[in-house]
């Protein structure tokens, strides 16, 4: 690697404090697991054996939301249920992204019915919609592979926007 | 309280000031009662986001001290209202909505759904249909018991059998892939029969499974059941009686697990149970470990109902043959004009049942799950009630819980294992 | 249910106004709900019929002018290992029968459910709230004069 090289040669090596809190983000995205209905099972099977996820850095599973930096909501919000979900949004620390997993959570999916939000971007400021009832796994590695795309190119998140 | 203290010492006087602070110390002002605290109840909120409440139940638990003295659950929050969205859909169309119900087993309640409706229609499926479908079912109880066991056990604190169970977990999923074209919400069977015949890959895939599986099971039970910390904190925690199960209409592996000896596919036999052999895991201790070893032991014998399947299942049609019910097979749509215009019929103006009312229940790994449907003869059901076993089994979650320490909350709903997809509806 | 079993039922309960019909093939009370309660003990506590379990409460709309309302009650015998329905009809304006929680306590959450769906009262129930919708929801969501997608604002979002 040309970074050891050259930490070996001069014992230090210079850099952006922008490009290298980014690459630390990047690789260290800590998921709040919104895990609500049929989602929460195929973004459990991301976690375990098979998929994986500690490959792209955030196996570490945090269901307090003063630790987590990216909220996967994942099932079908109810009207009773978007205010729980906002208050935990709330609590997370900046910055903070949100990744809408799934048909119900993106759009009310199959759900056009009195109790389901059609959309949780009516409440919440959305990073990135999954497609898929569920989304299989590797939809959602790809998904974060796309939040760690949009945190290198430096773009700001969803919650910044507004 | 404070400000007492404060206008107290508002003083320049450092001598007047001195006597003050003497005096407020030796006030009630500043002592706290310590007594009070202990006497009184906590209410703690537990829940909708919580890791250990398999969804989104909500508990409000009241405890004195650690101990817990009264437990209300609270539900709904995500109720999507089924109910209501079968009387817009046609009985085709809701047989995708049945798969997000139990979402541990989307292909179980397939089959208990559209065995409801040709119940309502009087369509007989043929023989071959009927084992595939009982291979559905079986499968669908081992993944739904496999993420019973892994969660229950992660709650308690180990690791790696949840990750084990998923690794089983996966293998059933790559199965539906192969059977189904879907790993997770399968949507596989259709009123008279399945979407397609079960594909010699597909036989493999299960055969490969059901050979390997009872050796990493036997991996799996030894890894806990001689585990002291586990057996400490399921023994004897969340006791019910045989009595109360029974008052409450309690159904599926918590009423075996209490004594009482109560199997659908034995005591009202649908599909093809009545020629299968297989046994009934009864327990009597009705407690978490009991409930433990009946999900266990009811795995073991889905892998001798697979066997037998296998081994019995016939050739020849596996779908009933009536036209006007069933739909056609997809290539023959887009080729003849006789099934193009059945297709037609069938997706716009539905099945049309007989004016009349139905009810039918299948063994569920939860419980008794059955479908009442009522008709008034048009293409979507008139009402349509799904008696859920996630719903009524909370219910008995104050009983189990009293008296209970705190850190026995996560283990008691661990083992009623329940999903929330299916008891708020 | 064999028809022994069920003409045993009938003699028990020659007393009161009830009807028998089935629902494809499993056999359905059809009474009123003044006399519920006794007959509902009856068929529970006589050691000849003992039905012990009470699955489920449903109810049903179904949208005429008088008797709209509709309750089915699923029992179930371990003993005999057979079911029987009890269909109640209720009054239009004020659907209301007398709650069946001191016969079985499971009847709890099931009549909840059926209060929070549609709206049907019942006499003597512990704790009647809505289960489901929250609890100053207004309306009754299974009712057929209910919108599928439901009334606008009659449920509040977060604020963005």
């Amino acid at each position: 690697m040309g970074l050891e090289n050259k930490l070996n040669k001069d014992g230090f090596f210079t850099s952006k404090i922008d490009a290298l809190i980014q690459w630390s983000r990047t690789n260290s995205l800590w998921p709040m697991p919104m895990g609500i209905s049929c989602c929460a099972i195929e973004m459990m099977a991301a976690a375990a054996a098979r998929f994986d996820i500690a490959r792209f850095g955030s196996e570490v599973f945090r269901f307090s939301p003063r630790q987590s930096d990216i909220m996967i909501v994942a099932g079908t919000v109810t009207y009773k249920m978007s205010k729980v979900v906002r208050k935990i949004y709330d609590q997370m620390p900046d910055p903070k992204w949100v990744i809408a997993m799934g048909a119900c959570t993106s759009s009310g999916g199959m759900y056009r019915t009195y109790s389901v939000v059609q959309g949780i971007d009516q409440f919440l400021p959305v990073d990135l919609y999954v497609a898929g009832c569920p989304p299989r796994p590797e939809n959602l590695l790809n998904a974060l592979i796309k939040i760690q795309e949009k945190i290198k190119k430096g773009e700001k998140a969803a919650s910044k926007k507004i | 309280m404070h400000n007492t203290v404060f206008e107290k010492l508002q003083n320049d006087d450092p001598e007047i000031r001195k006597t003050k602070i003497l005096e407020a110390l030796e006030s009630e002002d500043l002592s706290v009662s310590f007594d009070d605290a202990l006497e009184n109840e906590m209410v703690l909120n537990m829940g909708p986001q919580h890791p250990a409440t398999h969804g989104v139940l909500r508990l409000l638990v009241s405890l004195d001290g650690e101990t817990i003295r009264k437990v209300v659950p609270d539900l709904g929050y995500l109720h999507r209202g089924y109910e209501k969205l079968a009387e817009a859909t046609s009985f085709h169309e809701f047989i995708p909505h049945t798969d997000r119900l139990d979402y541990l087993q989307p292909i179980a309640n397939n089959v208990a759904y559209t065995i409801a409706v040709e119940k309502l229609i009087h369509l007989e499926v043929p023989e071959r249909g009927k084992y595939i479908r009982t291979i559905c079912s079986e499968l669908g109880r081992i993944q739904s018991h496999l993420i019973a066991y892994g969660t229950m056990v992660m709650d308690i604190g180990a690791l790696t059998p949840f990750l084990w169970a998923m690794r089983e977990r996966e293998k059933i999923l790559d199965i539906y892939d192969i059977l189904t074209g879907v790993r997770f919400t399968t949507s596989y069977t259709r009123i008279g029969g399945v979407a397609q015949d079960i594909t010699d890959e597909a036989i493999a895939g299960i055969k490969k499974f059901i050979d390997e599986f009872p050796k990493y099971l036997k991996e799996m039970r030894d890894i806990i059941e001689r585990n002291k910390i586990f057996i400490v904190r399921t023994e004897g925690i969340g006791y019910i009686s045989k009595e109360d199960l029974i008052d409450y209409g309690i159904t599926g592996p918590i009423l075996r697990a209490g004594g009482v000896n109560r199997d659908l596919r034995k005591d009202d036999p649908y599909l093809v149970y009545d020629k299968l052999d297989f046994d009934v895991p009864v327990y009597n201790d009705s407690d978490c470990l009991a409930r433990y070893y009946v999900r266990i032991e009811e795995m073991i014998q889905s892998i001798r109902i697979l066997h037998q399947c296998l081994e019995k299942m016939p050739s020849g049609a596996y779908n009933a043959n009536n036209p006007k019910k069933v739909l056609p097979k997809k290539e023959r749509v887009y080729t003849k004009m006789e099934e193009l215009i059945q297709d037609f019929m069938i997706i716009n103006f539905g099945v049309n049942p007989p004016v009349g009312e139905s009810y039918s229940a299948v063994e569920s790994s939860k419980g008794e799950l059955g479908f009442y449907i009522k008709s008034d003869g048009k293409g979507n059901p008139f009402r349509l009630k799904i008696h859920s076993p996630s719903f009524c089994n909370l219910q008995i979650l104050p009983l189990l819980m009293k008296n209970c320490m705190i850190s026995d909350v996560v283990v008691i709903i661990g083992s009623v294992d329940p999903v929330m997809g299916e008891a708020d509806k | 249910m064999n028809q022994k079993r069920l003409e045993l039922i009938k003699s028990r309960l020659t007393d009161f106004e009830i009807e028998f019909s089935d629902i494809n093939g499993t056999p359905a009370i059809i009474t009123n709900p003044e006399n519920i309660i006794i007959i509902c003990s009856i068929l529970k506590s006589e050691p000849d019929i003992s039905f012990e379990m009470l699955l489920d409460v449903m109810g049903v709309d179904n949208f005429k002018k008088e008797n709209r309302f509709e309750v089915v009650c699923s029992l179930y015998s371990l003993e005999f290992r057979d079911r029987i329905f009890i269909k109640i009809s209720l009054d239009t304006k004020n659907p209301e029968m007398p709650s069946l929680t001191a016969i079985w306590k499971g009847a709890n959450w099931f009549e909840r459910e059926t209060y929070d769906m549609l709206g049907i009262k019942f006499k003597g129930h512990p704790d009647l709230r809505r289960i489901y919708m929250p609890e100053e929801y207004e309306h009754y969501p299974l009712r057929k004069d209910f919108p599928l997608l439901g009334i606008p604002e009659s449920l509040q979002l977060p604020k963005k």
